[in-house]
């Protein structure tokens, strides 16, 4: 066996600490070692070539690369071996970066020590590392995408359009998520319906999606390749094919609702189409309010309706259907502005939150205002973004710009009015973006730098009264507004949390769902096959959320095209001469991978390889060490505890 | 770790939260005591208790095992796995003479750098007050090789 070792100086972050040399020698006298190699980026290509180079000249067989964590590099340092000819699972990462030279800088000395060992672990397993044959599983071009706001839409539509079967399934009666309720978008100020539009109308038109409303995912099992997904359709009492939109059933209705497309600004009866947009383009009957249904007290819209598209012993379906990929497009809610006390939102009358506003411009833009504003207008910044007594860290990073959008449309409508926004920081991130404010603040709105302290509400006069520090002049402030609105921010929706448990995704701080790498897998998650877009992963404008969009449909068109995908060998096997067929495996595997079958004269434990996720657990429980895991072989752990503990090799 | 009067902790990490969480640590260059050797594992499942009785018997003074959250696992129910077989390994080591704190069973998660921090500091605190692990006559690692 000829093993060769590279140490890494990661370009002075393990060198500036750890001694190298004192860790090429140490490597030098372990067995089987025939060539110890330092380099200041092993994982350039001068670096990758090397190593190659030296795989061909020296006849190595085993490779440990002394550098980062292989979560960073390791499959980089696999592809490199597989290049030289060698298999990827002789390679092994010492991680003596993340895991020693950064955590232990200020202890050099004793961060050396711990380098050694780990080098020495990581020869010990890689003395005992196998080659293991590639395998592939077939993959369908079948896709779920769930949420069917901007994100979904766009995901959905690419899929569609590049081929690929699509379940788009949506939990709101109508396709369009939050960006349908804008009135303008910045910075191009384009009128949010007017281009959203089109886009929904795509929806249906494109013969490869099947769009699925009022529904919820009711269990997602499986994995890459073969989700097993069931989904409840919750009863619309509508029929879609034969409701022609008349609104005649509307018309008699007599139940009268606050309308949540207008955040309860404006109302709707109980049978009612979502927005004026809405996709599909049919009536809904809202259960919790008809009184036709549970029991029986009115029948005015059914009565009414001429195609009989009314059916109230409609009852939930649920559907089934198997797909290979899944985006997760769940979007965000509103921050509750009612969390942020000291503001006193909710029972008060002139204190709205930014999506109010936008309803209330899009009425006034529609000649039927919902009620008047005032002369003095305030925005407040960072409500519930920014902000660690509400528990949100994070910057919301859509707030600054939207009240750049909704104050100078107020100041545009009507010169004469004041309108203030009182900013934390303005941060005019995006392309435009600083122009667009500077505009805003030419139109005449003052930027005030200060986070407001307090809101109160007189309960005559209802004027709002705000105490704010101009942290800029290093006045207190304290003035009266006919209106003050919060800039609310975004926190994860129901659904994201819902999606990330049924999914078992890993989510960030703030409680979006993380993605696998930051920078370089930003809209993969840790589960092979499924992939976040838009505000399910953080906090984002339109644009952005319709770049992830695409780059999610990308990820899972890479994975399908090819018809077939490479599973990791890290699968269990068993010994069939040391099983006994106990099935002790069978009950502990999460996949159903094992079975017990009849072999010659016994029985014994039989891994599905495809199905087996490589967990290990069974390895684990099996009482006669028959069960193994490939690349993780008792053996192997076992070696890497002798060497950890400097026992020389057993 | 050959040095006897350093502590000297084995600590097993399953790759998608808890070795993540340890190279979050490092990342955000938060200081760790540097008496702990890390194993990964793609799971916490994956570890059987006869490791940690090996980790003993070769000397470790204390062992560490670190998996996802509850409802986390990369793996359905690894966890729950992971939970079961170390509360059995505990009763067994109370047995056999060794204290049960020597095994810790801790939920870590990929972005969790600071709780690695704060776990592996106090744990190498705690097992540095015990001292060096004393075995009687008991031979405490059997098993098989694999």
């Amino acid at each position: 066996m000829k093993i060769g070792v590279y140490v890494c100086h990661c370009g002075g972050n393990i060198s500036e600490v750890v001694d190298i040399k004192e860790v090429m020698s140490f490597a030098e006298k372990q067995g089987d070692v025939v060539m110890v190699k330092e380099h200041a980026h092993v994982c350039s290509d001068v670096g990758r070539n090397m190593v190659i180079e030296d795989i061909h000249a020296q006849g190595l067989d085993k490779v440990v690369v002394a550098a980062c964590s292989p979560q960073f590099h390791g499959k980089t340092f696999m592809a490199t071996v597989d290049k030289a000819g060698l298999n990827p699972y002789v390679m092994e990462m010492a991680n003596i970066r993340e895991q020693c030279s950064w955590p232990h800088y200020s202890e050099p000395r004793m961060a050396t020590e711990k380098a050694k060992d780990i080098v020495h672990m990581a020869i010990a397993k890689a003395r005992l590392d196998e080659p293991l044959e590639k395998k592939t599983s077939p993959i369908g071009k079948r896709a779920l995408v769930v949420g069917a706001g901007i994100a979904g839409i766009q995901a959905a539509l690419d899929l569609g359009d590049a081929g690929f079967k699509v379940y788009l399934v949506e939990k709101e009666a109508s396709i369009g998520g939050k960006m349908v309720k804008l009135a303008r978008t910045f910075p191009t100020e384009d009128c949010a319906a007017c281009i959203l539009s089109p886009k929904m109308a795509d929806v249906p038109s494109n013969s490869n999606i099947e769009l699925i409303t009022n529904a919820e995912i009711q269990e997602i099992k499986g994995y890459l390749g073969n989700y097993d997904v069931t989904v409840v359709k919750k009863p619309r009492y509508v029929d879609l094919e034969k409701c022609t939109a008349c609104n005649d059933c509307t018309d008699v209705c007599p139940v009268v609702v606050p309308n949540e497309h207008d955040e309860g600004l404006t109302s709707r009866k109980a049978i009612y189409i979502p927005n004026p947009i809405a996709v599909p383009h049919s009536y809904i009957l809202d259960d919790k309010s008809c009184l036709g249904l549970f029991p029986l007290a009115c029948s005015k819209c059914y009565d009414v309706c001429e195609p009989g598209a009314i059916n109230y012993d409609e009852k939930p379906e649920r559907l089934n259907f198997t797909v290979d990929t899944i985006i997760v497009a769940t979007g965000y809610d509103i921050f509750d502005a009612r969390e942020k006390k000291v503001y006193n939102f909710g029972p008060t009358e002139n204190i709205i939150t930014a999506l109010d506003m936008e309803r209330m411009i899009v009425h006034e833009a529609e000649g039927s205002p919902i009620r008047d504003v005032g002369r003095r207008i305030a925005f407040i910044q960072c409500v519930g973004s920014r902000d660690e007594q509400v528990g949100n860290e994070y910057c919301s990073r859509i707030c600054c710009m939207y009240a750049a959008k909704l104050s100078q449309l107020m100041k545009r409508a009507d010169p004469k009015r004041d309108v203030y926004v009182f900013y934390t920081d303005l941060r005019a991130y995006g392309k435009g973006f600083e122009e667009y404010y500077k505009r805003a603040a030419n139109t005449g709105v003052k930027f005030v730098r200060g986070r407001v302290a307090e809101l109160y509400e007189d309960p005559t006069t209802k004027k709002v009264t705000l105490k704010a520090e101009d942290t800029l002049s290093r006045q207190i402030i304290e003035s009266e507004f006919d209106l003050v609105v919060l800039s609310v921010g975004m926190q994860p929706s129901e659904g994201t949390k819902r999606i990330s448990e049924q999914l078992h995704l890993i989510r960030s701080p703030g409680g979006f769902i993380q993605e696998a790498h930051p920078k370089f897998r930003p809209v993969d998650t840790l589960s092979d096959g499924v992939f976040i877009c838009g505000c399910a992963q953080g906090p984002k404008d339109i644009p952005d959320t319709v770049a992830q969009a695409s780059a999610a449909a990308a990820r899972a068109i890479r994975l399908m095209n090819k018809g077939e995908y490479e599973v990791e060998p890290i699968t269990a096997i068993v010994d069939e001469d040391l099983c006994c067929g106990c099935g002790t495996c069978v009950s502990v595997c999460p996949y159903d991978a094992i079975k017990t079958e009849m072999r010659a004269d016994k029985r014994v434990a039989k891994v599905n390889e495809i199905l087996c996720q490589g967990c290990g657990s069974c390895s684990a429980a099996c009482p006669s060490g028959a069960s193994q895991q490939h690349w993780f072989r008792t053996v192997q752990l076992r070696a890497m505890v002798n060497a950890a503990l400097g026992e020389e090799e057993s | 770790m050959k040095d006897n009067s350093d502590p000297k902790i084995i600590a097993f990490c399953c790759n998608w939260c808890s070795y993540a969480g340890a190279d979050a640590a490092g990342t955000a260059r938060l200081q760790v005591k540097p008496f702990f050797r890390v194993i990964r594992t793609m799971c916490s499942s994956r570890i059987d208790p006869e490791l940690i009785l090996e980790s003993f018997k070769k000397g470790a003074w204390g062992v560490l095992v670190a998996g996802c959250h509850p409802g986390d696992c990369h793996y359905v129910n690894g966890n729950y796995k992971t939970q079961r077989r170390i509360a059995l390994l505990k009763n067994l080591l109370d047995e056999l003479g060794i204290e049960s704190k020597r095994v810790r069973l801790e939920w870590i998660s990929a972005n969790e750098g600071g709780k690695f921090q704060k776990v592996v500091n106090e744990f190498i605190d705690e097992i540095s007050a015990l001292g060096p692990l004393k075995l009687g006559v008991h031979e405490v690692a059997g098993g098989h090789d694999g």
